[in-house]
């Protein structure tokens, strides 16, 4: 999916993947946290957003 | 191509006398010159009808889900591929369908001709690899290689994978250094030249869904874009709906393209839809080495799992 993504130009990090099981409460901290700094790094999408007036 | 359609109207007829086919599914006549409609005949009288040109750029895949009893049809090597894939994708059953196989030497771009010509195109010729076409100001020869649609240039399986009958000899598989020289070089672009290549190719859509419809593989009885309980995605002319359109239809067919090009040849603005499912094309054939509808046994690589898929994109 991040192949197509970044194909047309929108950045693949905004769109993550994880598989945790309900008993790794440590591992979704980690993933969310990193997925968190990723996407602040990229900023505000401005791609493919709706205006509505 | 002016041999086989003899052949093809000859078994069509031979099909339906003997009853072994209740309808046969092929290209007629259409209503202007170098254009196609689909046909399906039932009775034997109306084979005469057929036709095969190099303007026959559809797919008639598209029309086998919707039909029931024992069909015969006409199958280039993309149509052929988009049957094996209606078979795995348990759409139509293989004993239920009598294939004529055209090997296919490539169908022609006819806007590339249109634009030769200012006045009106009143009549076309084909012999060979030759095609006269003739307007009401003039009358031009052109070699049909140099007029081949995009996707027919790059297309390495002429020859039909599954076929009941052959209506001309198999013909030699072209040989392309690099299939993905198109794709590559939209992959070199950075991020906001990409953006703006696809912004620009689909500016001019008007959301008459030809693109889907022409498609074999949009089947399903009711398409994401005509859902309104929920409403995944607006239906006005907003370009972040018409975008989001092209983007989830292409995504629809990851692993399932064959690159028939029917998208392309339905859409009247002339919108490059193939430049969406050609990356999805590169990447399955990348990660999984995986070519859609050659194979009748395999299953598409988004419906199996093998330990040795890639999976570096989840964590």
């Amino acid at each position: 999916m991040g192949g197509l993504l970044e194909h047309i130009g929108i950045e693949k990090d905004r769109v993550n993947f994880s598989w945790i099981s309900s008993a790794e409460a440590t591992k979704f901290v980690d993933v969310v946290k990193e997925i968190t700094e990723k996407v602040k790094a990229l900023g505000p999408n401005t791609k493919l957003k709706k205006q509505y007036n | 191509m002016d041999t086989c359609i003899e052949k093809i109207k000859e078994t069509a007829g031979r099909l339906l006398e003997e009853e072994k086919v209740e309808a046969f599914i092929g290209f007629a006549e259409g209503t202007i010159p170098m254009a196609v409609n689909p046909v399906s005949i039932k009775t034997k009288e109306d084979v005469s009808k057929l036709v095969f040109n190099s303007f026959c750029g559809l797919n008639l895949a598209n029309y086998l889900p919707k039909l029931k009893g024992r069909i015969g049809i006409v199958a280039k090597g993309c149509d052929s591929r988009n049957i094996v894939t209606h078979i795995i994708e348990n759409q139509i059953a293989r004993e239920n369908l009598v294939i004529i196989g055209v090997p296919c030497s490539g169908m022609v771009d006819k806007r590339k001709i249109t634009s030769c010509f200012d006045g009106e195109i009143t009549s076309f010729f084909e012999e060979g690899d030759s095609i006269t076409v003739t307007s009401s100001e003039k009358s031009e020869t052109f070699k049909k290689e140099e007029f081949l649609k995009a996707n027919c240039r790059l297309c390495m399986h002429r020859n039909p994978v599954v076929y009941d009958e052959l209506a001309c000899d198999l013909i030699e598989e072209q040989a392309c250094d690099n299939p993905f020289e198109d794709v590559e070089k939209i992959e070199a672009l950075d991020r906001e030249e990409k953006h703006a290549l696809f912004q620009d190719l689909t500016k001019n859509c008007i959301r008459c869904y030809a693109c889907r419809n022409a498609c074999p593989l949009c089947y399903c009885p009711t398409c994401f874009v005509d859902e309104s309980s929920p409403q995944w995605v607006g239906k006005g002319q907003d370009k972040t709906d018409i975008d989001t359109f092209h983007f989830l239809r292409a995504f629809h067919c990851a692993g399932r393209c064959t690159d028939c090009g029917a998208c392309v040849e339905a859409c009247p603005m002339n919108i490059d839809v193939r430049m969406f499912t050609r990356k999805l094309i590169k990447d399955s054939y990348e990660m999984f080495g995986w070519e859609a509808g050659l194979d009748l046994q395999t299953r598409p690589p988004l419906d199996t799992y093998k330990p040795e898929d890639p999976d570096d994109f989840i964590k």
